[in-house]
């Protein structure tokens, strides 16, 4: 794979973006064969749940900062897009942009004070703030209130939606692997240790909360722009808890566990519909029965590269052999 | 006057507040888990009240009360039983996750039985109902019931941590649970214990929320739990006065906010509070400081 990727910097952006409009036109062409709207529908919402929970996976799983309001993040993200795509017919593209960039810039506002909150407590303010977040939004004038903000143009669809998911993936893989992911982990594990190593803790605390809370706003604002309706209670508690259920499912700080997780609970509710009224008394214990039996998820542990590429532990083997 | 009047009837609410608190505060002292079921055993201890007043035909307010309890507390050390017992040892994270796999579990169980809609709850056949006017003041006979009946449970439950062999058990597993063992304290019946005493002041705050608002409906849980856990926190977690005056401070700011045309945003008022308390005082008003060792 790495002699695919061309050296100079510029060469690698044209190649990036080059891929990119080829997977866009790719998923067209895929829409257009697929040629089923129930089933698109469902594949789009999956890529809108798989990039919110990517989202609070940076920031629970890898940072180990558990988020009890990412749905706020998501909220803030689908009124700001709502907002300009309808008032001041901004551009789709803008539009989307303008809602992560809105709910990274509060993530960072309402982040930095927070922060130095740790563990359960740091848990209960999220909360807290999303509660006012969706009261707010409740009582103002400009979101409509209660009623809600309806006839958001439909401009997400199954290609736009899966360019984007498949964008944050690889940015997310790409930060895991970085300094700074290993940073986000190292604070998970031991946030002293990690302080005496040299780490600055808040600021690396802070910038996952901002890139977590960017995809939250990018995944609300796609999904206003997909049911063409919002309103505050769509972001309850139980919305922040269904994501924070996507990660713990797939395995906490797994980005292929996210993604499965994300999926799974997409489907879910469509292939048991039969047992509509069942489901949150079958999330809610499923989180128990999980967290008693496989506490890291389905994925939590697993490494994929080791099972999926011989070559690697080829390579441990010989290493092995090496220092023998 | 008017501002005592908002007072009475923001101390009513926060009396209920303050009873819910209590079984956060505790099992939080404990085995330092936020216990997210505990809203949820506050609904149901609602609809036991409504179950023994309608169902059974007891209309007696002080029965409803023990009965409430009685079951509540059942379903609490069930609870801790089935779904934190297996988790005690793993990470905080894990048990905190289980703890909200109860409550939805719990919530959409009422909403499966009763369905989602309010339920009236019968304020008359339990109590007669008496406005006394003093001074402009107009007071119900029921508030001032409100106010004694969690006045006796929350001083009863001092004099129960402070003079009994139990309480002692209790206050030193919250100390240091692995040197109580040492001592002798017998550590699974003491969480099992207090996970029963904090399920039944939350049952009685039910039956004294349902005849305050003469409705509970099975979503009440949620929110009602959230403040009080709130009311925890603002009180400094572990500390039972704390919860009690975190709880009556959170519900005179409440009816205060609507008193001054804020009603709107009455569901922030409790969330704003804590978090401004967490940030000038990380462990709340009443507790104690916690220092890290490395």
């Amino acid at each position: 794979m790495k002699n695919l990727i061309p050296e100079n910097y510029a060469v690698r952006f044209i190649f990036f973006l080059l891929s990119f409009v080829a997977l866009y036109y790719f998923l067209k062409g895929l829409a257009f064969a697929i040629n089923d709207n129930y089933i698109l529908t469902i594949l789009t919402y999956m890529a809108i749940n798989t990039i919110l929970a990517l989202g609070l996976n940076l920031i629970t799983g890898i940072t180990g900062q558990l988020n009890l309001g990412h749905a706020a993040f998501m909220s803030i993200g689908a009124y700001t897009g709502a907002l300009l795509t309808m008032k001041m017919n901004m551009p789709f593209g803008i539009s989307i942009l303008a809602a992560g960039i809105m709910a990274a810039l509060i993530g960072v506002l309402i982040g930095y004070p927070i922060l130095r909150l740790t563990g359960d407590y740091f848990a209960i303010t999220t909360l807290g703030f999303a509660e006012i977040v969706r009261v707010l939004f409740n009582g103002m004038e400009f979101t409509n209130g209660a009623i809600g903000i309806s006839g958001i143009p439909r401009h997400t669809n199954f290609s736009i939606a899966w360019s984007i998911a498949v964008l944050v993936i690889i940015l997310m893989v790409w930060l895991n692997n970085s300094r700074n992911g290993r940073s986000y982990m190292a604070i998970r594990d031991n946030e002293i240790a990690a302080e005496s190593m040299g780490i600055n803790t808040s600021l690396f605390k802070i910038q996952s909360f901002a890139v977590g809370s960017f995809m939250g706003g990018v995944g609300g604002a796609l999904l206003a722009h997909q049911i063409s309706f919002i309103k505050p209670d769509m972001f309850g508690f139980m919305k922040s808890i269904e994501l924070l259920m996507m990660v713990v499912m797939g395995g906490l700080g797994s980005i292929p566990g996210t993604i499965l997780g994300a999926s799974l609970l997409t489907m879910a509710p469509e292939a048991l519909r039969v047992f509509a009224d069942y489901k949150y008394l079958i999330y809610g214990s499923l989180l128990v029965v999980m967290m008693i039996f496989r506490p890291n998820g389905i994925l939590g542990g697993v490494n994929l590269r080791q099972l999926l590429d011989f070559s690697v532990k080829k390579k441990n083997i010989e290493r092995k052999n090496l220092s023998n | 006057m008017e501002l005592i009047q908002q007072l009475i009837n923001g101390i009513t609410l926060g009396s209920t507040y303050a009873l819910i608190a209590l079984g956060y505060t505790m099992v939080y002292g404990i085995v330092l888990l936020i216990n997210f079921a505990h809203g949820e055993i506050f609904m149901f201890g609602a609809f036991a009240g409504l179950f023994i007043v309608t169902v059974l035909g007891i209309s007696n307010l002080y029965l409803a009360i023990l009965g409430a309890m009685v079951f509540s507390m059942g379903l609490g050390v069930l609870i801790e039983f089935i779904a934190y017992r297996p988790l005690r040892g793993s990470t905080r994270l894990s048990a905190l996750i289980s703890a909200i796999g109860v409550s939805i579990f719990l919530g959409s169980l009422m909403v499966l039985i009763r369905g989602a809609n309010v339920t009236s709850f019968p304020r008359k056949e339990l109590f007669t109902m008496k406005n006394i006017e003093f001074y402009g003041l107009s007071i119900s006979n029921l508030q001032i019931a409100i106010i004694l009946i969690s006045a006796i449970l929350m001083i009863s439950l001092q004099l129960f941590v402070n003079y009994t062999k139990i309480g002692r058990a209790m206050r030193a597993t919250s100390m240091d649970g692995d040197a109580s063992i040492l001592m002798g304290v017998n550590q699974n019946s003491i969480i099992s214990i207090t996970f029963a005493i904090g399920s039944g002041l939350a049952a009685a705050g039910g039956v004294l929320w349902g005849l305050n608002f003469s409705s509970i409906h099975p979503y009440m849980g949620l929110m009602a739990g959230l403040k009080a856990f709130a009311a925890a926190v603002l009180g400094g977690i572990g500390s039972i006065p704390g919860a009690m005056f975190g709880g009556v401070f959170l519900g005179v700011a409440e009816t205060l906010g609507i008193a001054a045309d804020l009603s709107k945003y009455k569901d922030a008022f409790a969330f704003a509070i804590l978090i401004i308390v967490l940030l000038i005082r990380p462990t709340g008003l009443f507790g104690r400081k916690i220092s890290k060792k490395v």
